[in-house]
């Protein structure tokens, strides 16, 4: 069971403001999406290998050589928030 | 001896090492090499975590991560994956950062050092690989900063976490762990240790056996031993007050020399880590041969043949083999001259003058120091003359043969001393009936009158021996 605790925990964690409606809304809604998994949780899977990744192929490699980085302007193009070159954010304590 | 540990102490360290050798990123094609770009100017959909971006693993990473666990003496594990660890923080574009759980891609291994009491065992619980976030720069003073900037071009950055047991039982441990740990890596040629940021460690440290407290960012090797002098100071006088030492993370302030308790601090369930979707697993059981077959001859290794080959002593042989630089230069100076020579003046003298400067084994020449001994063991110049040499090579620039002649260094023709020290005797027969009924201090008087004669260039130990021979004819 979720609690709204734990949702406004989770919402702290992602630095995003719940307020008390919007808490219980999320509870109850992921709290059915949880419910849903544990009927996967029945299902018998006794003698069946552990799958890691969804396609079945393992070493994926890239050789270490340089492509080419984005220009500076086009990084910074989806943000008003800059100052010489950077990202600019409040404070960080 | 046995070290018994007064105070309980137990330290432990995770050291984050850049990969800063490689020419691209952990996951992306971007360059490496931004130490001195505008910022921003390394990144690409990837490494700033854009919809859609998808990342694929540099396969030398991989081997040099293989390489360093083998280093560490650690076992490889045979099959590794990558999960996410989500927080959010601004230097972490994508929201959680790309990293290794459940199966690092080495597991536990081993590093000897010099402890209190000898050789001690540290433990390496795990090394690990992940990327490096980006930096975040403080406008003014952190507390009073207006804002922060953030620069992307370190994120992405290959880092191997190299986390020990908690086996250092005081902070000139740690540190002696931290400078073998930096040997090992500089042998195997995977970092520059000297940019900014190669090396970040964090620390776990405990007193009296109790509860451990994290301390982090600590930037460089020096903070670390101040940080850990400073947190195990704090914690025993906390607990002399009564005080109760309480699981909690510190933040070092490498500019006041102190820690600060952390306010918030997620705990690792907060992570919520879940294997990485868009990199598949790595099957790395049959690489790691092939990785072995590269890996050099290692700090300790080299230490026992620089002994057995060149009859060197343990102290000589282990200040010549912590750094591969200077190891592979003794043994071209080994090579051309005496190799007990060639440990002295390059241990003793050489490196006490480059440090001095603090000035890497790069700034002077194996073809110089060679001149050097050559002048030295040829008699032809005194052992002062030889230190004054180096000084002046280091200081002002030259060869050897040319300083030796622009000072005047060369010492005088044996014939010329005998000639000074024939002088002297008959012109102070006085001195010489002094010393012969018994008056010490007379000799002196006439070693000074040869030293006088030949300019000071002859030497005094000489002289000495030769006035002595001359009055005992
Ligand atoms: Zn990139």
């Amino acid at each position: 069971m979720i609690t709204k605790e734990e949702v406004e925990h989770v919402g702290w964690l992602a630095r995003i403001e719940i307020d008390a409606k919007e808490s219980d809304a999320y509870a109850e809604k992921l709290n059915s999406v949880l419910d849903y998994f544990g009927q996967l949780d029945e299902v018998d899977t006794e003698g069946v290998e552990p799958t890691y990744h969804v396609a079945d192929i393992v070493n994926v490699f890239r050789k270490d050589e340089v492509t080419a980085s984005m220009p500076q302007e086009e990084v910074l193009a989806n943000t008003e928030h800059k100052q010489e070159g950077n990202f600019k954010a409040p404070k960080i304590m | 001896m046995v070290y018994e540990n007064p105070d309980g102490v137990r330290i432990g360290l995770e050291v984050h090492v850049q990969l800063n050798k490689l020419n691209t990123k952990l996951f992306c094609g971007c360059s490496t090499e931004y130490h001195d770009s505008e910022p921003n100017t390394h990144v690409c959909p990837v490494c700033l975590g854009l919809p859609g971006s998808l990342p694929v693993i540099n396969e030398k990473a991989v081997e040099y991560a293989i390489k360093i666990g083998l280093a560490l003496n650690c076992s490889i594990v045979e099959q590794t994956q990558f999960h996410r660890k989500n927080y959010y923080y601004p230097d972490l574009p994508k929201g959680f950062q790309t990293t290794q759980y459940d199966f690092p891609i080495a597991g536990e291994g081993r590093i000897i050092i010099e402890g209190e009491d000898g050789e001690h065992v540290v433990g390496i619980t795990r090394a690990h690989m992940e990327e490096d976030p980006g930096r975040l720069q403080h406008m003014g003073s952190i507390d009073r900063s207006k804002g922060t900037l953030i620069n992307y071009n370190r994120s992405g950055m290959t880092l191997i976490e190299i986390v020990s047991e908690p086996d250092m039982r005081s902070p000139k441990e740690a540190r002696r762990y931290l400078d073998k740990l930096r040997s090992i890596l500089d042998y195997l040629d995977v970092f520059d240790g000297d940019l900014e940021g190669a090396m970040r460690v964090d620390a776990n440290v405990s007193v009296h056996w109790g509860e451990r407290v994290e301390v982090k960012n600590i930037s460089s090797f020096k903070g670390a031993e101040r940080a850990l002098l400073y947190e195990i100071m704090r914690q025993k006088n906390h607990i002399r007050r009564g005080g109760e030492i309480v699981l909690e993370t510190r933040h070092f302030d490498e500019a006041r020399g102190v820690t600060i308790s952390m306010r918030t601090k997620e705990e690792e369930h907060d992570y919520r880590y879940f294997p990485e979707p868009d990199l598949v697993p790595l099957r790395v059981a049959d690489r790691v041969p092939k990785v072995r077959e590269t890996l050099p001859e290692l700090p300790d290794a080299k230490r026992e043949r620089f002994m057995e080959q060149y009859g060197l002593g343990e102290t000589h042989a282990r200040a010549l083999t912590t750094e591969i630089k200077v190891a592979n230069f003794f043994e071209e100076v080994a090579a051309k001259v005496d190799p007990k020579d060639a440990a002295v003046w390059v241990s003793d003298i050489l490196k006490g003058e480059l440090n001095y400067r603090e000035l890497s084994i790069d700034a002077f020449t194996v073809e110089d120091i060679v001149a050097v001994v050559e002048l030295v063991t040829a008699n032809k110049i005194t052992e002062k003359s030889a230190v004054e040499i180096i000084r002046t090579v280091l200081d002002d620039g030259g060869k050897p043969q040319e300083i030796v002649e622009a000072k005047g260094l060369l010492k005088v023709e044996d014939d010329i001393v005998a000639t000074a020290v024939d002088e002297a005797i008959a012109e102070n027969p006085e001195a010489v009936a002094d010393y012969l009924g018994g008056k010490e201090k007379s000799l002196n008087f006439l070693v000074g009158k040869v030293m006088q004669k030949t300019k000071g260039r002859a030497d005094a130990r000489e002289a000495r021996e030769k006035v002595l021979a001359k009055l005992n004819e």
